[in-house]
């Protein structure tokens, strides 16, 4: 295990069938970065992270996460990982401290530090007064920047966040994203997938997907000068486009 | 989600107790009556006086099949002419009684009904015309009793087999939507990726259940007690470390059904099926003894059978747990087993 890479993915592949959903991908993850996965809806990005996370089994690779084999130390991995799914996944009829304190609990927190953490979390947000609305009556933005205070509350080495912003307005992206500096300043890696190519320029590296491969792994900045373009999503639009006419249209069609 | 967890199944103790009767009352007959004479009014008597029957009297036989084909009556008891003349020469008579079968339940009750009161009316008949005396009216003489419900009150026969429907909705079903439930919204994902221990997680999922289903137990005996005077004649206690081992193994089948099963439908229909056959195969409305063979062998993979058994026997006979200890052990060992392949079958996966 080399320590400054958090994750060490080699020749990652997972099929469905004859459905190739990752195929042969080769990356790794530096401790401390802002890592973007972007692609488009069904490019592969949810499958990798599953994979990442331990949610599901690779067909083929040789995969290290926090310095555990995804194969034998499943647990292990899980004990060091924060996750936030695509779909909301606080219990809804909690309030946001049954929240906490069931979470805490799960990853092994004493009463005492739960109840330190809540603290600093409704300040973070600025919710003292809300610690016990329930979960299901908070408006989306909220309950998504819960959602990640949740899945970061045992300090995890790393947290995967699965398109943690879709379906919020632009300001609360904008917060969610400061919250992720935050994390990141505290030195929590950041795996993040993403379909809006604004947020990659937020990120230190990106890799885009698609259709399962991953076409470019740069920082946004030199993918932008390599391309000669002014942001990501012309970017984003020249790969996804060069892929699809050189690649995929000859062999598959 | 509360209310209904406790207001259900108080209201389906009212209600099924009552309406799983197999006491007939109200039997509706039509006598037909071509004698006319006192012998034939003083037999159409006996059913009149009868609390069983409600009795209409004709004197033609016309449409008499489409009174039961329409379902207007149950019954129908046709006297011939010379009713009274052959009994007066003392010659044997045949009456002629049709029942709907439809039922076959019922009709075998309105058959029996009816053929008491006719030996009673033909005793009492013989004894007028002396051709026996009061001593041997029947030759041999029975005494009966009924023991451990002697007014032979079905309601109390039913009511614990109701309570056993009752907490194993609790236990298996709502186990089973719940988690699967978790699955739809996606909090199980997020549970998955934590490092919880699969048993963490099933006996977490356990535990709310089983209190609740031992809660809505209490709920029902209660109503039983009230309402239908339930004789509670053992111990509480055994009746519930009974109903506790019980709910184990039903709780393990709502989440061995609910790690098979990938949507609320799918669990719908899976615990339906299972529910209704289990149901009917404890013995709930008929003896266990008498199935065939093979439906007892498949009931020693019944949970329901166990509890079915166990409960009337605690309940109504006072047997306590030392009498069932056989029961207690073959429940005991399918619930750690379903209960060991449900956290084994357990994948955290998403």
């Amino acid at each position: 295990m080399t320590n400054d890479k958090i994750i060490i993915v080699k020749d990652m592949l997972k099929k469905f069938g004859d459905f190739v959903a990752n195929d042969h991908l080769n990356f790794d993850v530096h401790r401390g970065e802002i890592f973007g996965f972007l692609g488009a809806n069904g490019a592969g990005k949810t499958t990798a992270m599953k994979i990442l996370t331990g949610l599901s089994k690779p067909s083929s690779g040789e995969i290290t996460v926090a310095g555990y084999d995804v194969y034998k130390s499943g647990d292990t991995i899980k004990r060091n990982i924060g996750y936030m799914s695509q779909k909301f996944s606080l219990y809804e009829d909690l309030t946001i401290a049954e929240n906490i304190r069931l979470f805490g609990g799960i990853y092994g927190l004493s009463r005492k530090e739960i109840k330190k953490r809540s603290a600093k979390i409704l300040t973070q947000l600025g919710i003292e007064d809300m610690a016990n609305k329930l979960v299901g009556s908070l408006p989306l933005g909220w309950k998504q920047k819960i959602a990640f205070s949740v899945a970061i509350v045992h300090d995890p080495a790393i947290v995967f966040l699965d398109e943690p912003t879709s379906g919020v307005d632009p300001i609360t992206r904008r917060q969610f994203w400061d919250l992720i500096y935050d994390a990141a300043q505290r030195g929590i890696t950041i795996f993040v997938t993403t379909h809006y190519m604004d947020e990659a320029e937020y990120c230190d590296r990106v890799a885009i997907l698609v259709d399962g491969k991953m076409i470019a792994l740069d920082s946004p900045q030199q993918m932008k000068k390599a391309y000669k373009k002014q942001n990501m999503n012309d970017v984003f639009v020249e790969l996804a486009r060069g892929k699809r006419f050189f690649e995929k249209a000859p062999n598959n069609k | 989600m509360l209310p209904f967890i406790f207001l259900l199944p108080l209201i389906q103790t009212l209600i099924l107790v009552y309406a799983a009767s197999f006491d007939m009352k109200e039997i509706r007959l039509l006598i037909i009556d071509k004698d006319q004479s006192t012998e034939s009014r003083n037999l159409q008597q006996k059913f009149i006086a009868s609390p069983f029957f409600v009795t209409e009297i004709r004197h033609e036989a016309s449409n008499a099949q489409d009174v039961i084909i329409s379902g207007e009556k149950h019954a129908i008891l046709y006297i011939p002419k010379d009713f009274e003349k052959s009994q007066k020469r003392q010659e044997s008579t045949e009456l002629q009684l049709l029942i709907d079968a439809v039922n076959q339940q019922a009709a075998g009750l309105i058959n029996a009904y009816t053929n008491n009161i006719l030996r009673d009316y033909s005793g009492n008949l013989k004894l007028e015309q002396g051709l026996i005396s009061e001593k041997n009216l029947s030759p041999i003489n029975v005494q009966k009793r009924y023991w451990y419900n002697s007014s032979l009150n079905y309601k109390h026969f039913m009511l614990p087999g109701i309570l056993v429907i009752l907490v194993t909705i609790i236990g298996t079903f709502l186990t089973a939507l719940n988690i699967v439930r978790e699955r739809e919204i996606g909090t199980m994902e997020q549970i998955n990726v934590t490092p919880i221990k699969k048993w963490q997680f099933m006996l977490g999922k356990l535990t709310p259940f089983l209190i609740i289903a031992l809660f809505d137990l209490s709920l029902g005996l209660l109503v039983g007690v009230i309402l239908f005077q339930l004789p509670i004649v053992g111990s509480l206690v055994s009746l519930f470390v009974f109903a506790l081992v019980y709910l184990i193994a039903a709780v393990a089948m709502g989440l061995l059904i609910a790690n098979e099963a990938k949507t609320q439908q799918q669990v719908m229909f899976t615990v339906f099926f299972f529910f209704v056959l289990f149901v009917l195969m404890s013995g709930i409305f008929t003896p266990v003894e008498s199935m065939p063979q093979w439906a007892q062998a498949f009931n020693h993979l019944n949970p329901l059978y166990y509890f079915m058994r166990a409960i009337r026997m605690i309940l109504l006979k006072g047997s306590d747990l030392g009498d069932v200890v056989p029961e207690l052990i073959s429940l005991g060992i399918l619930g750690t087993v379903m209960f060991g392949v449900a956290v084994f079958r357990y994948r955290k996966l998403s």
